[in-house]
């Protein structure tokens, strides 16, 4: 495949990304940070947030299924998960954890197992379309071509 | 009639008298019959019996008895010959047994009666052992409640449990109707009574100690029996009509530490006793008896031991208590210390700050001017007795920073200029070509080395010139020749200052060259006054080359002569950063900007681990020097004066980030050192903005922050000292 059709894949996923509302602009700051001497900045904190998302999202997903729910550790779990998410940009997965927050305040059981499986599904979509995402830029940048830089 | 052998009775046929013989023999026929059977029967059943054979002798002479009698039956009536013959021979056989019969029995009947005799002995016996097994079982029950008494004793630490528990346990065992502890009082003089068994409280009974009876129980390590009547056994109304139980009463030492020395054990000279007192229910009959006696004796001496052990636990206890205090007040008359080692050392950088400089300047410059050490001698020397304690006692150092090098040359020179005119020297500075125009280093004290070296020069020179070249030096020029492992390696980084100062003045003797550098010297001519040194002003400079990895030297070719000071330093280039310890620091691009943020010591608190790579990354873009730390705990832990920008994420749940702020106000308190902190939070409202004021917080970031955000906030902070805004 050569670079003009990388090209135009990587600019289609990434506005694709921002048009759906998946990444938002916090994103765009990181990428700017990402410069001669820490190139592989972005990839570095995506794969930060990522093994962070698989962690949190585990801790969560055992602690609904105790028989005693303790929703203030749910809680801590879903203000982490949106700390996270919204350094990275990832707006979808933040909304959803602002949701959880409040369900696990009022301790609404259903709410969150409904609200856990909507974080899963997010988190799945960004991690994909991220995955995708950098993968293009690698693969942008093997052939020779060089990223179109942020405005 | 015919001669026949029946016999006629002798008498008319009286039938009555016939008839009841007959009857008679009969019965006794029957009798006779049956006893046999009945001796057969009963034996057969008991199968002890030894005698068997004289049984069978005797039933044999019974049966025979009987069929004698039965025999006579026939011979009422007209009977025959063979009748007679078998009644003959019945009677024959029953004499022969009969009588075989009464001689056996006299062997047999001793026996029998000494079987008896013999089964009464075994009785008896069986009695008396009976009798002891209940000894025994006594003596070991007693001992079972010894051991348990003792277990109960040693099982608890407490003086009262213990006491208690023996009048209980004693109580208990002995079955006492009463049972009392007498303790002597403070003063030794009497005895108090403490504990009852059966009395909740006992009121104040006291009596005085030297009562005959209490002497008579204290001398004895036994139990002694007293009167119910004496004073220390009337402890409770006599309720039953007799006479009262017996009383006894044993001594129990009460034993101090001091009293534990090892090879006198058993004979304790000055000691104190109490006194138990048991007493045995009124109306019984009981007796005290020698193993009770031996029990009570034996709890006694528990007693005394478990009391001991309790003591010696009661003094570790309090000496430990007594320690803790004693630590508290270490601790705090430590800090006190620190306290005014902490407010002389800020009065001193105050007075050395603020009011010392000027007055330095001026001091120095005046005595210039009149070449005289005189009226304003004794405030120099104390200001530099303030720096030169500081140096001394290890806690200076050197303010370092990145200045211009050539600047501070001609400052000297500016300064010293009006008064080498005024007495018409000619001052001249030769800066190399290759001396850096920046370098790093502590500029106030170079500048004072330079003032003191040259003030010194331009002080001792009537006349003629003094020249100041500074330079780099090459290798082999670098150090005193007298000093020959002096040797500076130049680096990348680093570079050397040599500096000369060449005055026309008299010049020092060689001899008195070593001399000059040490405190307080005077010179050994002071009529010449043409040493060029008094004072300590020489020892700060050295101390303040030193300092700088530099050395200082003068060098004189004798009196007359005039004499060359020279001194090296180290400073640092400025292109290169100091700190390399972050391999990941990114090269800065150069935006006007930058600068002020290059090597901005920031610190960062942040729970999270995506968001602080995030931060960290951002400050690292924008050229600052950034700590992460992810704990309150090592927040406080690593937190110092180096750092001039702390970023605390404050929505952390359960780490409270506001005290972290409070606690870094309270631990840098003067407002130099103090590194600006500022709040990264999630939540805007005003509730969180108070809360960060409140801490003493000098920002307020709202999260997630893009890079011209930070940028701008830094700037802000480090103009105004603090930013506060609401919305991003």
């Amino acid at each position: 495949m050569d670079v003009v059709q990388l090209l135009r894949q990587y600019i289609d996923c990434k506005t694709t990304l921002f048009r759906e509302g998946i990444l938002d602009d916090q994103f765009t700051q990181l990428q700017k940070l990402a410069d001669d001497s820490s190139p592989s900045f972005v990839v570095e904190v995506v794969s930060l947030f990522f093994d962070d998302s698989e962690k949190l999202l585990k801790n969560l997903t055992q602690a609904l299924e105790q028989p005693v729910v303790d929703f203030k550790q749910v809680a801590d779990h879903a203000h982490q998960f949106k700390g996270s998410s919204s350094s990275i940009g990832a707006q979808r997965v933040k909304n959803v954890c602002i949701a959880f927050r409040t369900y696990c305040i009022e301790e609404n059981l259903d709410g969150c197992l409904k609200c856990l499986q909507q974080v899963k599904h997010e988190y799945a979509l960004v991690k994909n379309k991220l995955e995708n995402l950098l993968r293009l830029e690698q693969q942008i940048v093997a052939a020779g071509g060089s990223i179109p830089p942020v405005e | 009639m015919e001669a026949c052998n029946c016999i006629e009775p002798q008498w008319p046929a009286d039938d009555l008298l016939m008839k009841y013989q007959y009857i008679s023999d009969f019965f006794i026929a029957l009798a006779y019959f049956s006893i046999p059977l009945e001796l057969i029967y009963f034996v057969k059943k008991s199968a002890v019996f030894p005698y068997r054979w004289v049984l069978v002798q005797f039933g044999a002479f019974i049966v025979l008895c009987g069929a004698t009698h039965l025999i006579n039956l026939w011979m009422f009536t007209m009977h025959s010959r063979t009748v007679a013959i078998v009644q003959t021979a019945a009677k024959v056989l029953t004499g022969v047994v009969s009588c075989a019969t009464a001689l056996m029995l006299v062997h047999i009947i001793p026996d029998l009666l000494s079987v008896k005799t013999r089964e009464l002995f075994l009785k008896n016996k069986a009695a008396e052992l009976d009798r002891e097994m209940g000894l025994i079982r006594t003596q070991e029950e007693t001992g079972r409640h010894v051991r348990m008494l003792t277990h109960e004793i040693r099982s608890t630490l407490d003086r009262h449990t213990i006491l208690k528990t023996t009048l209980i346990e004693l109580g208990r065992t002995l079955a006492l109707e009463e049972c009392a502890l007498w303790m002597p009082t403070r003063t030794g003089l009497e005895l108090h009574l403490s504990y009852t068994l059966r009395q909740q409280h006992p009121v104040g009974f006291t009596v005085p100690i030297q009562l005959p009876v209490i002497n008579q129980v204290f001398s004895t390590n036994h139990a002694v029996k007293i009167s119910p009547n004496c004073p220390i056994a009337r402890i409770r109304p006599i309720t039953g009509k007799y006479m009262p139980g017996e009383v006894v009463a044993v001594r129990v030492p009460l034993l101090h530490l001091s009293n534990f020395q090892i090879n006198d054990w058993p004979e304790l000279s000055t000691k104190r006793y109490a006194l138990m007192v048991l007493m045995l229910p009124s109306d019984s009959a009981r007796q005290w008896h020698v193993h009770e006696l031996e029990l009570v004796e034996v709890v006694a001496d528990q007693v005394a031991v478990a009391l001991s052990h309790a003591a010696i636990l009661e003094e570790s206890m309090r000496a430990q208590e007594q320690l803790v205090e004693q630590n508290v007040a270490l601790d705090l008359a430590r800090r006190e210390a620190e306290t005014a080692i902490r407010a002389r050392n800020d009065f001193l950088a105050v007075m050395n700050h603020e009011m010392r400089t000027p007055m330095h300047a001026i001091i120095a410059l005046s005595s210039l001017l009149q070449e005289t050490e005189s009226s304003n001698l004794l405030a120099t020397l104390i200001n530099d007795v303030l720096d030169l304690s500081r140096l001394e006692d290890g806690s200076f150092k050197l303010d370092v920073g990145t200045f211009n090098l050539h600047g501070v040359f001609r400052e000297v020179l500016n300064l010293i200029q009006p008064i080498a005119s005024v007495k018409k020297l000619l001052i001249s500075l030769n800066l190399a070509s290759d001396l850096p125009v920046f370098a790093v280093g502590d500029e106030r004290r170079l500048m004072q080395v330079l003032l003191n070296i040259v003030g010194n020069a331009v002080k001792f020179s009537k006349e003629g010139s003094i020249s100041v070249t500074a330079f780099i030096p090459k290798s082999e020029f670098l150090g005193d020749s007298r000093a020959p492992d002096f040797i500076a390696v130049q680096t990348e980084s680093y570079f050397y200052l040599q500096v000369q100062v060449k005055d026309s003045g008299p010049g020092v003797n060689p001899q008195d060259i070593p001399k000059l550098f040490t405190k307080f010297a005077q010179s050994q001519m002071p009529a010449t006054r043409s040493s060029n040194v008094s004072g300590l002003g020489l020892a700060i400079c050295k101390r303040f080359v030193s300092l700088m990895e530099g050395q200082i030297w003068i060098e004189s070719e004798g009196l007359g002569k005039g004499c060359t000071a020279i001194f090296t330093v180290k400073l640092g280039i400025p292109e290169s950063s100091n700190e390399t310890k972050l391999a990941l620091l990114p090269k800065v691009p150069t935006n006007s900007v930058q600068g002020k943020f290059s090597g901005l010591k920031v610190l960062v608190m942040d729970e999270n681990g995506v968001s602080r790579s995030v931060t960290k990354g951002l400050l690292m873009h924008l050229g600052c020097d950034v700590t992460i730390v992810s704990s309150s705990e090592e927040c406080l832990l690593v937190v110092s004066p180096l750092f001039k920008v702390i970023l605390l994420d404050v929505c952390m749940p359960g780490v409270d980030g506001f005290d972290v702020a409070v606690q870094i106000r309270k631990r840098f308190s003067k407002r130099h050192e103090r590194p600006l902190i500022v709040a990264l939070t999630g939540n805007s409202d005003r509730l969180a903005r108070d809360n960060c004021l409140r801490a003493g917080m000098d920002g307020f970031i709202l999260k997630p922050v893009s890079v011209d955000k930070m940028r701008s906030i830094l700037l802000d902070l480090l103009e105004h000292g603090s930013v506060f805004e609401a919305h991003q």
